[in-house]
């Protein structure tokens, strides 16, 4: 038994240790706004944050992550007010969606360290895949959400 | 597009619901001010729940009125990210003239639909349909409960119905100054018959419709709240991980159960087979790790029947021993095209070849499942794939199997690529004899498409019957194969390959000729007199040249690209004209960076959601170029090669180029749709500008076999 602490609230998980973060939270804890698209940290759907770094929850043993404060979409505001969620409404980012709670932690992520990323930064940083194409919409929304940061 | 496939998904879950007694789920979608619904609307843990409330009125079967004038309004159609629930909704909300920030959408109950004789109307969602289709009966619901809900409120003031007035939900009685909302008299309206149906607006009479609308269920969709089919949990619900023949058509030799059985949390091992279904063994589990990881350390043997040796090389040769066979189906004659070829002094010949190609559905197939019961969820992308029902047909077979329990299988990423419905691979060869003025005098197109299982005779042809250029001799004839490769509707069905073909041939043309690309394209439509679209195509022609800045000078290794098409088909008058202009780099090296797509939409009269329409066309620039990039699926040893991102990759946030949309009113009629009228030109859009760049005619894809590298 291993207890994880997910969004400030901890959970026991009877699972082995290797099992893979995403599915401990998707199925063992039931948090589904994590998403499964590959399973091999190619497309970054399952991104949540370890103590505030983002991570591809496929590949990520829930032994690496006991201990540490765990952030999923569901957590990353109390009420959907994180400026990238704000700018993602605002700029009516998602298509169909499904890569979208991956593309908002990674986004929030880079933000957190580096509150005024160039392109340059949002193209190294964030490698996650959308097969919708709305990676124009995604970057314009990183730059409003800097923007909503910086207002006092 | 499920046509050839008999029953669609809903209606086959439905019938099954029928049996096992089940129930259908619909979602809610909170109102339009993003904020203050982000704050107040959730869906919950039991999202079956409509949103709406106890005290609120039912006017007729698609919406409810609140007594605050909220209204909720019902949608047929699935929401896979083309904003249609959104579209559905304005389409009623148009008539209903109802204050739109305050309307909420959610699916429409699909037993209620069976048991009130198909009350919804069609449950479908496929072929860009959903705002053709539906639009006149959705405008119809909503004009109706308009005119019940004056009718009420005539009545409440005893003064004619014509004396009133109506926006935004309040009804003014103009002589006297009073009003009444909506909220107010729609129990009265609930309980009013029409004399007759009201007539509905016209296009120009759109005030709504028009409008670019912010999409209703954008909010869902950033908290992580939206709930797709592998998001479905009931209680007691096992989960099951599938394997199903890697060769096609082949069938389970042997498996050693026992093995996956000592695994922890394993509740089972069953096999599967049955009709249209790929035959395999599961894993059922507790969870779907334990699922997953039992199957992977489980060995199976299989009999890999009469295919194991097939390979797309293999097809791809024997299709071009077939382009030498005169075409088994004619689809064109006109003159004597082999005379005027044989006498010409210039002949263009060209060989075309595309790849099978999958879908890469985000989401991974999934199918959720209590005695089957069926779930209204949001779907990740379909791009044409969820039209299949293979996925629910494995689903219902391995649950039977279960006693009853509910089950959730899904499909790992490798198994979604592995077994798709691919679109056809094609090869075609084109000829053509041009006159002292360029122009082509004769012309002929052979198609060898792998089409026989799907999409058929329609298909293999569309967007190449009627030949919108001006050519006086003309033979297009086709033949139709079939492997054991399952092949299925792809975004745009049968016209992507072909226009692929069509768009490179006549730019091949316009070179051999001598001619710019653009202006040969313009002078070969003035001067068909026979095809009725000429004049919107120049028009949609013209749009994108001028907005793309044709006919600049470009440094070397830079290029544009031109192609415009339809959707023609053979069974259908509705079009939607599309052109699109690529520009492009290419390094000595040969990589292809596209800097910017141009694309000049043809709206018709009007269009349901000008946002929705521009981010559907960002979607099929995004899927049209990973395609042209990198995308192949090949078959070896009778299966497929190709498993995850990394062998089929998607286009990348570093290679999405400048996409610029131009909507340009070409017709007076309402346009087939848009769901997938930009992808085909993607293709030859793009190989046109790396001729143009560097000199490389490209005559198959993807672009990675390739080798583009040169020096000035
Ligand atoms: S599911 Fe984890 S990176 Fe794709
Ligand atoms: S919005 Fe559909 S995959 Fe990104």
């Amino acid at each position: 038994m291993l207890s994880l602490r997910v969004n400030g609230k901890a959970y026991n998980v009877d699972v082995e240790p290797e099992t893979p973060l995403l599915w401990a939270i998707r199925d063992t804890i039931g948090l589904t706004g994590t998403k499964f698209g590959c399973g091999m940290a190619l497309c970054g759907a399952c991104t949540v944050h370890l103590d505030g770094k983002p991570v591809r929850s496929c590949v990520t043993r829930i032994s690496q992550a006991a201990g540490r404060e765990i952030t999923t979409i569901e957590g990353l505001s109390a009420d959907a007010q994180h400026p990238a969620q704000i700018a993602w409404r605002e700029g009516d980012v998602p298509e169909c969606g499904y890569c979208q709670s991956g593309q908002i932690m990674a986004a929030a992520a880079l933000l957190a360290k580096n509150p005024h990323p160039t392109d340059a930064d949002i193209h190294r940083e964030i490698t996650n895949l959308c097969r919708c194409g709305t990676y124009l919409r995604i970057r314009q929304a990183i730059h409003r959400a800097a923007e909503l940061m910086a207002k006092p | 597009m499920k046509a050839t496939r008999g029953i669609s998904r809903r209606d086959f879950v439905v019938t099954t619901l029928a049996v096992g007694g089940g129930l259908a789920l619909g979602f809610s979608f909170p109102k339009n001010d993003a904020e203050r619904a982000a704050l107040a609307v959730r869906l919950s843990g039991r999202p079956w729940e409509s949103l709406a409330g106890k005290s609120d009125v039912e006017v007729g079967p698609w919406l409810m009125i609140a007594p605050d004038d909220t209204v909720t309004i019902r949608v047929g159609q699935s929401e896979m990210g083309q904003g249609v629930i959104t579209s559905c909704a304005k389409m009623v909300a148009e008539e209903l003239e109802c204050d739109w920030s305050k309307v909420r959408a959610e699916y429409v109950s699909v037993n209620r639909h069976f048991r009130e004789n198909k009350v919804y109307k069609r449950l479908v969602t496929t072929s860009s349909s959903s705002v053709r289709l539906g639009r006149p009966y959705l405008q119809q619901a909503g004009a109706s409960a308009r005119e019940r809900l004056m009718a009420a409120a005539a009545q409440t003031w005893s003064v004619p119905r014509s004396e009133l007035t109506v926006k935004d939900g309040v009804i003014t009685h103009k002589l006297t100054g009073r009003t009444l909302r909506y909220g107010q008299v729609a129990e009265k309206a609930a309980a009013i018959k029409l004399p007759a149906e009201p007539k509905i607006k016209t296009p120009d009479q759109y005030t709504l419709l028009k409008k670019p609308t912010k999409l209703l269920d954008t909010p869902l969709k950033v908290d992580g709240s939206a709930t797709y089919g592998i998001d479905v949990r009931v209680p007691g619900m096992l989960y099951a991980a599938v394997k199903a023949s890697p060769v096609f058509k082949g069938k389970v030799k042997s498996y050693n159960a026992d093995v996956a059985k000592n695994r922890p949390g394993v509740h089972s091992v069953v096999e599967f087979s049955g009709e249209e279904i790929e035959t395999g063994v599961a894993v059922v589990a507790d969870s779907y790790w334990h699922a997953r990881t039992a199957l992977d350390a489980m060995p199976i043997d299989w009999d890999e029947g009469t295919h194991g040796n097939d390979s797309s090389e293999e097809f791809f040769k024997s299709s071009r021993a077939t382009l030498d066979e005169p075409g088994a189906k004619v689809v064109t004659r006109k003159g004597d095209p082999e005379a005027v070829l044989k006498n010409a002094s210039q002949v263009v010949e060209a060989i075309y070849e595309v790849p099978y190609l999958d879908h890469t559905v985000m989401e991974p197939f999934n199918v959720p499942l209590e005695k089957i019961y069926f779930h209204n969820c949001f779907l990740g992308g379909g791009f044409g794939r969820r039209g299949n029902q293979d996925d629910v047909r494995q689903a219902v077979a391995i649950a039977k199997q279960l006693g009853g329990r509910p089950v959730k299988v899904i499909w790992s990423r490798e198994e979604t690529t592995r077994h798709g419905y691919y679109r056809p691979m094609r090869v075609s060869r084109f000829r053509a004899a041009l006159g002292p003025d360029g122009m082509p005098a004769a012309w002929t197109t052979r198609v060898v498409g792998m089409d026989e299982n799907y999409p058929g005779d329609e298909q293999v042809l569309r967007g190449l019957h009627k030949l919108p250029y001006f050519v006086p001799n003309q033979l297009f004839d086709y033949h139709l194969r079939k492997t054991h490769v399952p092949t299925g509707p792809w975004t745009s069905v049968g016209r992507s390959q072909n226009e692929f073909f069509l768009e490179t041939f006549v730019d091949e043309l316009a070179h051999a000729a001598g001619q710019d690309p653009y202006h040969y394209r313009r002078a070969l439509l003035e001067a068909n007199a026979e095809f009725p679209f000429a004049k919107a195509w120049i028009r949609v022609l013209g749009a994108v040249a001028e907005k793309s800045g044709w006919g600049q000078k470009l440094p070397a290794g830079t290029g544009m690209g031109i192609a415009i098409g339809d959707s023609r088909r053979l069974s259908r008058t509705e079009i939607t004209i599309c052109a699109v202009v690529a520009t492009l780099s290419v390094s000595k090296k040969g990589e292809v960076r596209v800097e910017r797509l141009d694309v000049a939409m043809d709206t018709g009269p009007f269009l349901v959601n000008p946002l929705a329409a521009e981010r559907q066309v960002e979607m099929q620039v995004a899927m049209g170029l990973a395609a042209v990039l990198r995308q192949e699926i090949t078959i070896e040893k009778g299966r497929v090669v190709q498993a995850n991102f990394d062998t089929y990759p998607l286009l990348r946030a570093t290679e999405i180029p400048d996409i610029k949309v131009h909507f340009v009113r070409a017709t007076d009629d309402p346009i087939a749709g848009i769901g997938e009228e930009a992808i085909g030109w993607v293709a030859p859009a793009v190989c046109n500008a790396i001729f143009a760049a560097m000199g490389k005619r490209i005559r198959s894809l993807p672009l990675k076999r390739h080798d583009l590298s040169w020096h000035s």
